[in-house]
């Protein structure tokens, strides 16, 4: 077969390290129209971040596509109310398309906040309401004022910019729920944990690590959420920002207007993790005995994973990873995660870094190593297969590339239901590559059955 | 039957029982050979049914997109549509693209057939094919056979007939409507049996369920091929699924085979998607006498060894109740199959809203079970949960797609998963409904359900049934 080909305009967002291209990597871009980008839209941005939030209402405003495909998709988990896990929308018809759709959203709004009492609501507006019209920040008001709940309207039409507007779009609706405290005492040692979504109980895991060393955790936006929690934020010392690209504009709208200071960590894989606990250790300077807790408690999880990672090593030594995340904050992590079980990194990429983000990938990575943004199936699959891949770390929409390639999987993504944060995270995330690297299917896969008996590639 | 309770009390909708229309267009042009999808609308839409499709297929489901700005919106998308027509074509080569609007795109009033027009209806060697479906009205169900009838319309303009009619190879048209991988590969090979060459649109099973592969294909083999469907004109009978479909063409819908019909005067027989004894012997019966031959005996077999298996199975089914949902013509049919083995569908509900599916029921079912059922349509999952909690006797089964879990785990009844989509488990893909090989399935699956459920309650765990 013919190899694949990239198109002209996607040339610059496709780099490979040591190649005789310069790097200047072009990002940031709208996806080009027809290259089935691996990208969702604003929307999706702003319902990732909001949709842990449990006990508030996430009431989606347009025709029923945008709520049926995202109904119960995170597996971030709530330890009480579980009010996000339903899909609600307004559902709208061609009739609500011309005469206009704000009193179907406000009937909508009074009748599931009077059936669920929820704690606050977020409306999503879709494409559609950004065409039609409807003015959604005053049916917003106007609910709040005879509710007396928080209705916070978020400007997410699928359209107006890329799934970063979107995160935006939801640290502007976080932002107003956190305004909402007056005149905030910070606490001592006190910390938020932004950017933690409680992905199969990853916040828990952090929360823990936390509480070992003193620290109190005001808030964690957005995992096992709750709208009081949010709102109490400004009350922290200290924000603490993982997935960067999705809250760290809350972090500066907080700086700015409370002066809480952020720093930007990881809590994936032993390097990060423990770097991430130092540095807010470090912060709190002050008070020395929370950097003898950090010290002693990382000191006791590393010993606790260790041995378990040194017996995969053995099988995963000089296996070739390739990794395609949403954010390039995790490629950073996943890179240094699969070198400390013995793996290589052919293929690094990311829907939404920047140039600062793509500039340290390249830094990080060997020479040969692909990297891409924005990336669509077909250059996802020209290189795996090129650089002959033995594992791929993605999400739901890579799985079948690597999969019919005969090619592991890890699920790096929102709806995996095994915690990857924290040391015990690394043991799970080591047990996993473990096990769809090892399994003897790939045997009888064609592709690599004929590599491993030199009967060639079918090239 | 039972007054109809208001099946629209909230105005919202809560926990959907539908997905959106371009979805089905996107699924049937998937059924076409190297088509590729195309959505003119925002990213997020194509993006979204791609995950949704993977997740019941587990294959690859390539949809592309024309990817909406703030500008796009406010000066027309056909720059967009045109530089994203030219993309798929420069990178997969296909034999056509498959341009599915969305609410966004039909909103601004985007004019797509002139867009289209302008670029002469095909790139290289690409033909372009259009539908309408806006997200704002109707369901998925919708979307597929609005993409179905326009597949059909595009490869035989009425001007374009074949001046002879073949004598020996009698081809015959089957449009089965939204079925699984499995079904489709049954009803080729039943028409293969028949020794009785069919042209079935859209075909998806190949390209959705393929092998492990040596090289990546951009496009997976499989599809109906275009060839094939521009020949559909020459033949002899075409066959609609559909009991709300067929309802629908009564009324004046446009469907594939009515095209056919008002073209060029092939017949067109509809009937209801064939699952269960009865509609299956009408399948086999409209097979033969379309034809001439008759039904092979393997299938008589097949037959009989289901009706003994129904024999076998009766008392542990007889009278139970089940609450069923899904597309409108799946239950229709499910509740038909239902009905045969003496499973009460005491619940019928869909998230469709064609106005025809408590007709598309009576014809189906059974004056004796009509007062023992409540039928809903525009519902949701959350409505559908408030009438199963409310019923006078908890039902035994829910029947239906993986969406139905979380209410029957709530209610702590069995959940027979059938249908569109399958998320939670393997082999959706793979799950038979039509024929008597699929009511063998379905009656298997749903005496075991009800037979792990009477062993699980069990305080003495017997070990025989």
């Amino acid at each position: 077969m013919k190899s694949i080909s990239v198109l002209k305009d996607r040339k610059k967002q496709i780099f490979e390290k040591g190649g005789s291209e310069p790097f200047d990597m072009s990002c940031e871009k709208k996806s080009l129209a027809g290259a089935v980008s691996q990208r969702a839209c604003v929307f999706c941005g702003s319902r990732v971040v909001l949709y842990p939030i449990a006990d508030a209402l996430h009431l989606i405003h347009g025709p029923i596509g945008c709520a049926s495909y995202t109904w119960d998709i995170r597996g971030a988990l709530s330890s009480g109310p579980e009010l996000h896990r339903m899909s609600f929308s307004t559902d709208l018809s061609e009739t609500d398309v011309i005469y206009g759709g704000e009193k179907k959203l406000k009937m909508a709004l009074t009748e599931l906040i009077d059936q669920y009492s929820p704690k606050a609501a977020f409306i999503y507006c879709t494409c559609i309401v950004g065409i039609i019209g409807d003015d959604v920040d005053a049916v917003c008001r106007e609910v709040e004022a005879a509710t007396g709940i928080p209705v916070i309207p978020v400007h997410s039409e699928g359209f107006k910019g890329t799934k970063k507007d979107g995160y935006k779009a939801a640290c502007d609706a976080l932002f107003n729920l956190v305004r909402r405290y007056p005149n905030p005492e910070p606490k001592p040692l006190s910390i938020n944990i932004l950017g933690e979504f409680n992905i199969g109980g990853e916040t828990w895991i952090i929360k823990r690590y936390y509480e070992a060393m003193g620290i109190n955790v005001v808030s964690v936006i957005t995992g096992d959420g709750r709208v009081e929690e949010v709102t109490r934020a400004a009350t922290a010392t200290l924000n603490v920002v993982q997935c960067s690209g999705s809250v760290t504009h809350l972090a500066k709208m907080m700086e700015e207007e409370y002066g809480i200071p952020y720093i930007r960590v990881s809590y994936f894989g032993i390097e990060d993790t423990s770097d991430a606990l130092y540095r807010v250790a470090e912060f709190f300077k002050d008070a020395p005995e929370v950097m003898e807790k950090t010290r002693e408690l990382i000191l006791n999880e590393v010993k606790a994973v260790i041995p378990g990672l040194e017996t995969v090593k053995k099988d995963l030594a000089g296996k070739r990873a390739a990794l395609y995340v949403g954010g390039a904050f995790k490629a950073f992590s996943l890179i240094k995660a699969l070198k400390t079980i013995g793996m290589d990194v052919v293929l690094a990429g990311s829907q939404t870094g920047t140039s600062e983000d793509y500039a340290i990938l390249r830094d990080m990575c060997a020479d040969g190593t692909v990297i891409l943004d924005d990336a669509n199936p077909l250059e996802l699959a020209k290189y795996v297969m090129e650089k002959n891949a033995d594992l791929f770390i993605g999400g739901v929409k890579e799985r079948p590339i690597a999969y019919k390639l005969g090619i592991g999987f890890c699920d790096h993504n929102h709806e995996r239901k095994i915690p990857l944060a924290g040391f015990e995270g690394m043991a799970n995330f080591a047990r996993e590559v473990h096990e769809t690297v090892t399994s003897p299917i790939w045997d009888l896969v064609p592709r690599r059955a004929n590599k491993n008996t030199g009967k060639g590639n079918g090239k | 039957m039972t007054k109809e309770r208001p099946s629209k009390p909230y105005t919202a909708t809560q926990n959907a029982c539908k997905m959106c229309t371009p979805l089905g267009a996107a699924l049937a042009f998937h059924g076409i050979e190297r088509s590729v999808p195309l959505l003119h609308g925002s990213q997020g839409c194509a993006t979204y049914m791609r995950r949704y499709l993977i997740s019941h297929f587990k294959e690859p489901v390539d949809i592309a997109s024309s990817n909406f700005s703030e500008e796009t919106a406010v000066f027309g998308g056909g720059a967009n549509l045109k530089q994203a027509i030219e993309n798929v074509a420069r990178q997969y080569s296909p034999s056509m693209i498959g341009i599915a609007t969305t609410c966004l795109s039909e909103t601004i009033g985007d004019d797509v057939p002139m867009i289209l027009a302008g670029m002469g209806a095909s790139i290289k060697g690409t033909s372009l094919v259009h539908v309408s479906t806006p997200s704002y009205t109707g369901t998925h169900m919708d979307g597929f056979h609005q993409a179905v009838a326009a597949v059909v319309d595009r490869f035989n303009p009425a001007d374009k007939r074949i001046g002879y009619k073949p004598k020996k190879k009698k081809t015959v048209n089957l449009f089965p409507g939204m079925i699984s991988n499995a079904d489709i590969r049954h009803l080729k090979e039943i028409f293969e049996t028949f020794h009785t060459p069919c042209t079935v649109l859209p075909d998806y099973s190949e390209r959705l369920e393929g092998p492990s592969w040596q090289e990546y294909q951009p496009i997976q083999e499989g599809g109906t091929p275009i060839s094939v469907i521009e020949k559909m004109n020459v033949a002899v009978h075409s066959l609609e699924f559909g009991a709300v479909l067929a309802l629908n063409a009564d009324k004046g819908v446009d469907t594939a085979g009515g095209i056919l019909k008002d073209r060029f005067d092939i017949p067109c027989t509809r009937m209801p998607i064939p699952m269960g004894v009865k509609a299956t012997d009408r399948f086999f019966e409209t097979l033969s006498e379309v034809t001439g031959k008759p039904v092979p005996e393997r299938y008589q077999k097949e037959k009989w060894r289901l009706v003994d298996a129904y024999v076998d199975g009766n008392k542990y089914v007889s009278q139970k109740k089940a609450v069923i949902y899904g597309e409108e013509d799946f239950v229709v049919s499910l509740a038909g199959f239902l009905s045969e083995i003496g499973i009460i569908p005491v619940i019928c509900a869909t998230g469709g809203k064609s106005g025809l599916f408590r007709q598309a029921l009576e014809q189906t079912l059974p004056e004796t079970v009509w007062d023992q059922m409540q039928i809903h349509d525009n519902m949701d999952f959350t409505r559908i949960e408030e009438r199963a909690a409310a019923l006078p006797d908890p039902p035994d089964l829910i029947i239906g797609n993986s969406k139905g879990y979380a209410m029957a785990r709530r209610l702590n009844v069995p959940l027979v998963r059938a249908g569109f989509p399958i998320h939670d488990r393997v082999g959706g893909s793979r799950i038979l409904h039509i024929g008597y090989k699929g009511a063998q399935n379905l009656f298997d699956t749903i005496v075991n359900a009800i037979l792990e459920k009477r062993q699980s309650d069990s305080s003495v765990g017997y070990s025989y049934m």
